[in-house]
């Protein structure tokens, strides 16, 4: 009873730190831009794929790992420059198709150079499982975990502690404001999609060892994040990590005590019904529209 | 004569000559989706370009419709029609009722809920095999209407190219009525139309299910017309091309819905000649479009002539 | 003349901020009823609140004895209330008559269907509204606007479409939100001989304007607010005279 509920609670979670990463990344773009990133799902793959790709290629793990965490950075970079500068103001339907297009780009471009193979990466520190009160823990999970719990610490640090992270936060509560104190936004754009993106692909590279990985798992893994920065309410960081392991958590509930083939589909219900019931999500504020 | 008038003149001077030029079955067949495609846009278009709200959502209503006509049928001998009916009626059942608490959301927050939405509906379709034939989909039966069974594709074309015609003409009296006034009022300002009286949330509601309807119709006429029907009908992504059909092809514009399913029907059709680069070509397009006409086409077009639409 | 409008102990509070407080008012039918106070009294917020955009934390509002707090902006729209905004409100994406003519939203069939095939009788209506819609615009001196896009009108135009939007609605009380403001001074002489053409068509004016002259000029009685509090009310002389209100104008705020 009590093992099959820790079993639970245990995928949950460690898919749920995955979530996290990406509500964050959610989270970063749309609190320095108001632009919901469609293609922030792809960075998940990225950052698997690549791993892969690297260390199938015969490079040192930390040098592959750091590759595919930079190389996605870059990419969300480009993206932004390419397609969301150039557009700045136009409407959210607009910008969501934009992303959109990102992320067939991206996923179609990796199809054609990787194929539609699915990739495994070998566990950084063994396969050997730890029990826990019957339960088991794989290695993984750990460095999923630690690590998430790590980014977050350091990000609460950046925001909180640093210059460069005030400005951004600065930037998100009123853009006009930011820019008369002397910020500049366009960099702090910049700096939200190398951020999110870096954060995406981080959360790809943990969990390919327990999930693996293809081109095509950036789809769902990424509407499940913006599922999770949702449920935090849209633009806060601590709810999107919150929401992220919530959404972790349920689903692997679900799946594990109500239908293991509605998995997919939980979060979604979720979400239906804190929408019907808290319009702006768990932790979300209220705002008045101001005439 | 009015110049949406000449429009719908031309629309249906093009429907009845395309037949006897198009070269053969494949363009016919390619003429049949497209029509079926700009109805569907026709009706989503008044949703998003007119009402201002959005739904990424809209293909799992289609696969409502489309299940009906292939599940009614086949498991419990329901007459074609009658099961597109009840489709219909099914979808403005859930349509309805999501929809009051889904519009008092806005923006990202009404993209998440009906993203959600279709999603759910279509892993319902994925899961539930033994109705639905799951992944693989499952065969539909034929349409009969009156004793005589639609079957050749220029039966089909027929049908739907008088379906096309009553469509846009219904769209362009709707938009030029109190109720279209309303709907559009909102979408400029929502104060100013609820100060004057505008019930917001029914309004919104209204062209909601109204919308939601066409794409389960026009998710039946699919059905029957290819014979068969998948879970693909229903996923996020065939949501996401009806949206982008909209907007590539101008948002408030009833003709930019034709335009927009035109082409968007036709380029995937194109692509398929780049083997294995469809996806980036297809992605790179989207960018292109949103980011060189945000407007889309036809609005684009009729500013740089001078006319409205 | 009869007490058409009853504002007792109203209050509003955004989290720690009481934008008004204990507010109490009556206005009587037929006239021109001024409400003045310095940026941040409070003026917008209660024309929101009055006209249902926002929901009172404390306190009544009464239409002809009825309580009204509470009440959606679209129900109080049925009961005679039309106002116009200090930001302007227009429906960019419409043409300018198009503006005019959601106004009398309420007089119209709005069925979905019927509108959709087309009814001979709603056709017909539409064109009786849209010669109405161009009568008005010209009341308010928008005449060769008639044909125009409302994203191609000038500022101040757009300022008496809104108006001419309210009037669409023919209410019995109308509520004008800085009528004035942006406007240069011909075009505020024209906005007050349009308010008081308004008002002798036999409608309820409640004003919020800066303009000190056109405020003396065309009110019955002034209220007076200043941090969301009620200073004064009474008519103009009587306002002129109080010395609150003087300390507000020229003492702390000068």
């Amino acid at each position: 009873m009590l093992a099959q509920f820790l079993q639970f609670l245990f995928s949950g979670v460690t898919v749920g730190a995955t979530y996290a990463l990406a509500a964050l990344g959610f989270t970063l773009i749309y609190n320095a831009s108001n632009v919901i990133n469609f293609a922030q799902g792809e960075f998940i793959m990225l950052g698997g794929m690549l791993a892969v790709y690297f260390t199938m290629a015969g490079l040192p793990l930390p040098v592959a790992l750091a590759l595919a965490i930079l190389i996605p950075a870059v990419v969300g970079v480009v993206v932004e420059k390419l397609a969301i500068e150039p557009v700045k103001g136009a409407e959210t339907v607009t910008l969501i198709i934009i992303t959109i297009g990102a992320s067939l780009v991206i996923r179609g471009l990796i199809q054609v150079w990787l194929g539609k193979g699915t990739f495994s990466l070998p566990a950084f520190s063994g396969d050997e499982p730890i029990h826990i009160l019957g339960a088991t823990l794989m290695p993984q999970s750990l460095w999923v975990l630690g690590v998430t719990a790590v980014v977050v610490a350091a990000l609460w640090y950046f925001f909180n502690r640093t210059l460069t992270g005030k400005a951004m936060l600065a930037t998100s509560y009123n853009r006009l404001a930011a820019e008369l104190v002397g910020i500049n936004t366009g960099w702090v754009l910049f700096m939200s999609f190398a951020m999110s993106a870096a954060l995406g692909a981080l959360g790809g590279i943990l969990i390919t060892p327990i999930t693996l990985t293809s081109y095509d798992v950036g789809i769902m893994l990424g509407l499940k994040g913006f599922v999770a920065a949702v449920v935090g309410g849209l633009g806060n960081g601590l709810g999107a990590v919150l929401g992220g392991l919530l959404v972790g958590i349920l689903e692997a509930m679900g799946a594990g005590y109500i239908s293991s083939a509605y998995k997919d589909a939980i979060p979604f219900v979720l979400i239906l019904f804190i929408l019907f019931f808290m319009p702006r999500g768990l932790f979300g504020g209220k705002s008045t529209d101001r005439v | 004569m009015k110049s949406t008038t000449i429009g719908i003149l031309v629309v249906a001077a093009i429907l009845v000559v395309l037949p006897f030029v198009a070269p053969n079955a494949y363009y016919l067949d390619l003429t049949v989706r497209m029509a079926i495609n700009a109805i569907i846009v026709l009706g989503l278009n008044l949703l998003i370009g007119f009402a201002g709200q959005i739904s990424l959502g809209h293909a799992g209503f289609l696969g409502i419709g489309a299940y009906a006509s292939a599940v009614l049928p086949t498991h419990f001998g329901w007459h074609p029609l009658v099961a597109m009916g009840a489709g219909a009626a099914a979808t403005a059942v859930l349509a309805g009722l999501v929809a009051r608490p889904i519009f008092k959301l806005k923006g990202h927050y009404l993209a998440m809920a009906t993203l959600g939405l279709g999603i759910i509906i279509n892993i319902a379709l994925r899961n539930e095999a033994q109705w639905t034939g799951g992944p693989d989909g499952m065969p539909v039966p034929a349409m009969g209407l009156f004793g005589f069974e639609l079957s050749t594709d220029r039966q089909w074309y027929w049908v739907v190219a008088a379906l096309l015609v009553i469509s846009v003409w219904a769209s362009l009296n709707l938009i030029d009525s109190p109720f279209g006034r309303a709907l559009r009022a909102l979408h400029g300002s929502e104060v100013a139309s609820q100060v004057v009286g505008v019930d917001v949330v029914r309004y919104k509601v209204a062209i909601f299910v109204m919308s939601a309807v066409f794409a389960s119709l026009m998710g039946s006429v699919t059905a029957h017309y290819i014979g068969f029907v998948s879970p693909n009908f229903a996923d996020f992504f065939h949501s996401i091309e009806l949206v982008t059909m909209v907007v590539v092809g101008g948002m408030a514009s009833v003709f930019g819905s034709l335009v927009g399913a035109v082409l968007l029907t036709a380029l995937p059709q194109a692509l398929a000649t780049f083997e294995g680069w469809e996806t980036v070509v297809f992605g790179a397009i989207l960018m292109g479009f949103m980011i060189f006409l945000p407007k889309g086409i036809v609005p684009t077009l009729a500013a740089k002539f001078g006319k409205g639409d | 003349m009869a007490r058409l409008l009853e504002v007792s102990d109203l209050s509003i509070h955004f989290g720690g901020v009481k934008a008004v407080q204990n507010v109490s008012f009556g206005i009587d039918a037929g006239i021109v009823y001024s409400v003045i106070g310095p940026n941040g009294a409070g003026k917008t917020t209660l024309f929101n609140l009055i006209t249902g955009v926002y929901k009172p934390t404390a306190g009544e509002i009464r239409l002809d004895g009825e309580a009204i707090h509470g009440r959606s902006p679209n129900e109080l729209a049925r009961r005679g209330m039309a106002r116009t905004f200090q930001n302007l409100q227009i429906c960019m994406n419409m043409s300018a008559i198009e503006n005019v003519m959601v106004g009398a939203h309420l007089r119209l069939d709005r069925n979905l269907v019927k509108a959709a095939l087309r009814f001979p009788g709603l056709k017909r209506r539409d064109r009786e509204l849209r010669d109405e819609a161009a009568q008005l615009m010209d009341f308010v001196g928008l005449g060769q606007y008639v044909e125009a896009r409302a994203d191609s009108m000038p500022y101040g135009a757009l300022k008496r479409l809104e108006i001419a939007r309210a009037l669409a609605m023919k209410p019995r009380l109308i509520f004008l939100d800085e009528p004035a403001a942006g406007l240069n001074p011909k075009e505020t002489i024209e906005v007050d001989h349009l308010v008081r053409k308004v008002a002798d068509s036999g409608v309820t004016v409640v004003l919020v304007e800066h303009d000190m002259k056109m405020v003396m000029n065309l009110s019955d009685r002034i209220l007076v607010l200043d941090y969301g509090k009620k200073l004064a009310e009474g008519t103009g002389e009587e306002v002129r005279r109080n010395p609150d209100v003087i300390a507000a104008y020229l003492g702390a705020h000068a």
